[in-house]
């Protein structure tokens, strides 16, 4: 028998006011997946991980993490999740060492234990001896690595990463993600990630989940949904006002759908190479003139677009 | 991985048991379980937490230490001479040391630190521990009550080497620091409710205003009895009368006085409405719903 999934909800909503910001979500992730969480500011997103972290309850539907239910357990589920919050959000005053302390501490850890977790996320965050210094002074890299070893000072079975490497250099956030991957593939923790970054999605998640105006739209493996849009993307940059070039190539023959996108026009396709000599025809009949055109393959970016109909 | 789920002492826990199978020992070698602390280790984690926020802050304790001597030493140099002389007071150095106390320590609070906490989001991430909540509030009054013992002993060190004397002794001196320490934590209560329901810096500094009233309307420079007119009849009406009244016995009357019993009444007075705000705010800003 398969084991229980990590996290499921069912229909979960979850209004403020008159303003229903999560609309009706279902998700089931296993044990030991990492499940990337993509959407835009405003999306639902962070509200999503909000009530999965029990911080707020769902007006209705329910969740259930870690096999406990998150508004009626909510204790049960706290000793079971770690989180690191988006801007990790840790007290510039204290030294790392005192804040995992702290934090072992809430989590009823023993003095030795503390102390043991302590050398343990000292390995596994690559802090070294800013441990013994104050917060404040830790670089943007450095204190999300903190609040990642603060995450996972009780040994949680599911962490929640909010926007893990918002604003890190190139390098900071390969640091955190090799960490993110070390902690999946070696201890086993289920991880739920969102991300604005769908680089950082299609390079760490499992499966991913886009949300859109508090709905879940598509879900599936990076391979998955990028398939499921069409084998192929035609970049066009085109002289004057994209909309005409849309207006062009909707309705050709191989063309799947077709998107404006600043000054250049997308074109989701099977066939890139064999649909190429058609949008220069179209476009030129039309009076448009190609300054570029080039064919690849989707990201997930491609995904995005044609799910939610923006980029992030 | 497997875990072993259950009850222990009561308490819900979750071990991890697959430790030794992780070769270079990020996991730890003994199982980790994660439990509910309780009340008092989460009141003393968070507390310890506050007490060195304290002591990495001086401009907490050194203001406060500034006004109350300042104070001491204005009013002394202006009333000392006119109030011995016709206004019935023997001593008005021991007279005029509670209210240096209560200048010093009323409003004392780390509400300002509770307010970051609330907006860098540091709140919210205790909040996804499984910390007992009434813990966040009763860590910070620790650190409160702490922080009013630091004012008020080099206040009375002060007093003392200017010629004060304590007509109760060395334990009148020690009822005298716990009794300023709990009007100060008591009195906190409502820069605590202001920072929870609001979670504004502005809104809390704004809570001084009410100091005012509570410090001046009241025997802060003359015993009632040399008072008139409004003023006499709104003392009566003001908690901090009968607080300086009790610590005035303690300082120049003796243990068995009613003022003392009267002071140690109002503190309670006032600390029960300003925590029960606090914790009214606290719950307010817990609420998940």
């Amino acid at each position: 028998m398969a084991p229980d999934p990590a996290i499921v909800a069912s229909g979960l909503r979850r209004s403020f006011g008159e303003v229903e910001a999560v609309r009706g979500v279902d998700l089931s992730i296993a044990r030991g997946e990492i499940y990337g969480f993509l959407g835009p500011n405003g999306a639902g997103k962070s509200t999503c991980v909000r009530m999965l972290t029990t911080l707020i309850t769902p007006t209705a539907g329910s969740a259930v993490v870690a096999g406990h239910d998150v508004a009626t357990d909510a204790d049960a589920v706290r000793l079971r999740i770690g989180v690191a919050l988006q801007d990790a959000s840790l007290d510039p005053k204290q030294t790392g060492r005192e804040l995992l302390l702290l934090h072992a501490r809430l989590y009823g850890l023993t003095r030795p234990e503390a102390e043991q977790r302590l050398e343990d996320m000292r390995r596994l965050v690559d802090i070294g001896d800013a441990l013994d210094r104050r917060v404040g002074t830790y670089s943007g890299g450095m204190t999300r690595r903190l609040d990642l070893a603060v995450a996972l000072v009780h040994n949680p079975e599911v962490l929640f990463l909010d926007e893990p490497t918002t604003g890190l250099d190139p390098v900071s956030r390969a640091k955190v993600w090799d960490e993110v991957r070390y902690v999946n593939d070696e201890l086993g923790t289920t991880i739920f990630l969102t991300t604005q970054y769908l680089e950082e999605a299609d390079e760490l998640a499992d499966r991913v989940g886009i949300i859109s105006d508090g709905l879940l739209v598509a879900e599936g493996t990076p391979e998955e949904l990028k398939r499921r849009i069409g084998a192929d993307v035609i970049t066009v940059d085109v002289d004057g006002p994209g909309q005409a070039a849309v207006d062009a190539l909707e309705g050709t023959s191989g063309v799947s759908s077709v998107h404006e996108l600043d000054d250049s026009v997308q074109v989701v396709t099977d066939d890139g190479a064999g649909l190429v000599g058609a949008v220069v025809v179209t476009l030129h009949d039309a009076g448009i003139t190609v300054r570029n055109i080039s064919v690849r393959r989707p990201t997930l970016d491609d995904v995005f677009l044609e799910m939610t109909g923006a980029h992030l | 991985m497997t875990d072993g789920v259950g009850r222990v002492d009561g308490v819900d826990v979750v071990e991890v048991t697959d430790a030794l199978e992780v070769a270079d020992g990020v996991r730890s070698a003994a199982p980790i379980v994660a439990r509910r602390a309780g009340l008092i280790a989460d009141v003393r984690t968070v507390g310890l937490r506050a007490l060195r926020g304290l002591l990495r802050d001086p401009e907490a304790v050194v203001p406060p230490l500034i006004v109350g001597a300042f104070f001491y030493l204005i009013n002394i140099g202006t009333l000392q001479v006119i109030s011995e002389a016709s206004a019935g007071v023997v001593d008005y150095k021991a007279f005029q040391l509670p209210t240096a106390l209560i200048f010093g320590t009323t409003g004392l609070s780390r509400a300002a630190s509770l307010v970051t906490d609330i907006q860098s989001g540091y709140f919210d991430r205790l909040l996804l521990t499984p910390v007992r909540r009434p813990a966040l509030l009763l860590g910070l009054l620790v650190a409160d009550f702490t922080l009013g013992i630091a004012v008020t002993v080099p206040i009375i060190v002060f007093a003392m080497a200017i010629g004060v004397s304590f007509a109760t002794g060395v334990l009148g001196v020690l009822a005298l620091v716990l009794m300023v320490a709990f009007w100060s934590m008591g009195f906190a209560g409502i820069s605590y409710a202001v920072a929870l329901k609001t979670g504004s810096a502005a809104a809390v500094n704004s809570t001084f205003l009410i100091f005012f009233p509570f410090a001046f309307l009241t025997t802060s420079s003359l015993p009632k009895e040399a008072l008139t007119g409004w003023l006499a009849a709104i003392v009566s009406w003001n908690p901090v009368t009968y607080v300086l009244a009790g610590q005035r016995a303690l300082v120049s009357g003796e243990w068995g006085s009613i003022d003392l019993l009267w002071g140690v009444l109002a503190i309670g007075g006032v600390s029960v409405v300003s925590l029960s705000m606090a914790g009214a705010a606290l719950r307010g800003r817990v609420k998940r719903g």
